[in-house]
């Protein structure tokens, strides 16, 4: 077997590794800072917003443009506590606690994207050559999950549309999918193949080009916490939460509809639309109603939740009871 | 010294007639709500803790009914005689938590919306099975008592055979309300199937005993 031989330089000091094994055991994803160029170090730890001991070290984005009123919800914000602990990501284990607990081994730095399919110029791009700092916006968005429950929370990101622009679309691309890493080391939850790993969504063209749409990489005006879908995601606010793919390492375009993972798992629960609507129960239960996190009363289900203004008419004429 | 002896025998006596294999049970069987609670207390309620708290009742309240059917079998198979009162205790505590599960859905969950209540009643199959699980448990807690039991004569045995159907529900309910993630039912479901079959070997092998 040959050895392959490493220039030195590429071989990362023992004391650097050490404390990236420190940094990765405290559960935080400070290193992402390192990625996003153009970012001063983490330096304001002590800010953050009701965080424990390893969320505090999230690092703060700078720069971040305020959310426009047309993409900010006036809802009180759910605590960061509670976003950042309560979650599901399978790839890190099926209780909603999990996430929290054991996403500390997945690394988000340095980490890239695969952008592929009918796009004009295909290829792979470092995540901080992806998402430019200088664009970041804010977004305060409902979240809705599939399981009833919610959340308001104010991410930090740019329009998906734009992204996909750069890689010049081909007149082919009438679909969008998605996948999260696959690497059991990193996401102890792969282990059990719960889910046909990857994870992978999608999207319609117009669904994603749709201004609401954007690909996140912070929260709270922090980079995004391992749990929560570091270092990239993508966030739909008007779809289930299921659809908001975490930890992206491939986009794709495609002319025909992709599959995606819980339409592939149960396809007459979980459509490939997947908008919030009040009127269209999940089999097995009521999509009615909700109960925002930090609530106790639940409240009612708004169609397209509450963003029917915006992206009610991509769907004109569809039956939406079947296209659920 | 030798007064202090016989205190010392007194207080051991008193322990023991204390420490029976019921009350233990009842203490151990209480821990993960207790827990739940010293969580809450600790930690806050954390973001969602009416799921919380519908996940330990119902878990638990099935786990109970579980270890109650598993006290028989081992009566027979190891000869643990001591264990036979904790058929009815582990089936009481079993009820109790499933009484806290089902209040926890109807008034925490639901906040006592009887449209709700009756539309999950009607048109949800895992709430049925749920529903139809607890009122068996609720037939056999009410004649548990020594006086049902006198009263009820052979009926009694043929009434409480009826927790097999309970479990089997609550099992079933578990696995209808389960999105993608089998492994917890599917071990309360082994389990199940394991105290089932002992059943049947016994049956088997002592065909004139019940």
């Amino acid at each position: 077997m040959k050895i392959p031989s490493i220039p030195s330089s590429e071989i990362t000091e023992e004391a650097v590794f050490m404390n990236r094994r420190e940094l990765l055991r405290a559960g935080t994803t400070a290193l992402v800072g390192t990625a996003l160029a153009g970012c001063p170090a983490a330096d304001e730890a002590d800010a953050a917003p009701e965080a424990g001991a390893g969320d505090a070290a999230l690092r703060t984005l700078e720069n971040v443009r305020p959310a426009p009123a047309r993409f900010r919800v006036d809802e009180e914000l759910t605590s960061f506590s509670d976003a950042t602990t309560y979650n599901n990501f399978y790839e890190f284990g099926t209780g909603k606690r999990d996430p929290a607990r054991n996403a500390h081994s997945l690394r988000p730095a340095p980490w890239s994207v695969v952008v592929d399919g009918e796009v004009g110029k295909p290829g792979r791009i470092g995540v901080e050559d992806l998402i430019e700092p200088a664009q970041l916006e804010e977004r305060i968005y409902r979240f809705r999950c599939v399981e009833a429950w919610s959340m308001v929370i104010p991410w930090v990101g740019i329009p998906l549309g734009d992204v996909l622009k750069r890689f010049e679309p081909t007149s082919n691309a009438r679909y969008v999918s998605f996948e999260t890493l696959v690497d059991p080391e990193q996401m102890p939850g792969q282990r059990r193949r719960v889910i046909d790993w990857p994870y992978r969504e999608g999207l319609r063209m117009d669904e994603a080009m749709h201004p609401l749409s954007i690909l996140a990489v912070g929260l709270y005006g922090r980079v995004l916490p391992n749990q929560n879908g570091a270092p990239i995601r993508l966030v739909v606010p008007w779809k289930y939460g299921f659809k908001s793919i975490k930890s992206i390492v491939r986009i794709t375009l495609s002319k025909g509809q992709p599959n995606t993972s819980w339409n592939d798992l149960a396809p007459d629960e979980y459509g490939f639309y997947a908008n919030v609507n009040p009127a269209v129960d999940h089999p097995r239960w009521s999509q009615a109603r909700e109960r925002r996190l930090g609530e106790f009363r639940k409240r009612p289900t708004l169609p397209f939740n509450g963003y029917g203004e915006q992206v009610a008419s991509l769907y004109a004429g569809m039956d939406l009871e079947r296209n659920f | 010294m030798e007064e202090v002896r016989k205190s010392d025998a007194a207080w051991r006596g008193r322990l023991q007639s204390l420490l029976t294999p019921s009350r233990i049970a009842i203490g151990l069987a209480s821990i993960p709500l207790l827990a739940l609670l010293l969580r809450f207390a600790l930690e806050g309620f954390g973001a969602n803790p009416i799921e919380d708290v519908t996940h330990v009742t119902g878990e638990w309240g099935l786990r109970c009914v579980l270890l109650s059917l598993a006290v028989t079998p081992a009566r027979r198979f190891f000869g643990w005689r001591w264990a036979a009162p904790l058929r009815r205790t582990l089936g009481l505590v079993g009820f109790a938590y499933a009484s806290l599960h089902l209040a926890t859905w109807a008034l925490l969950d639901l906040g006592l919306d009887g449209a709700a209540i009756i539309e999950d009643l009607t048109e949800r199959p895992y709430v049925m099975a749920g529903m139809a699980s607890f009122t068996i448990l609720f037939a056999l807690a009410i004649t548990s008592t020594r006086s049902a039991m006198k009263r009820l004569g052979k009926r009694w045995n043929a009434l409480h055979r009826l927790v097999y159907l309970a479990a089997i529900l609550a099992v079933v309910h578990h696995f209808w309300l389960t999105k993608a993630d089998l492994a917890a039912p599917l071990f309360h479901a082994t389990w199940l199937a394991v105290l089932l079959a002992a059943r049947l070997v016994w049956r088997f092998r002592n065909p004139l005993k019940s």
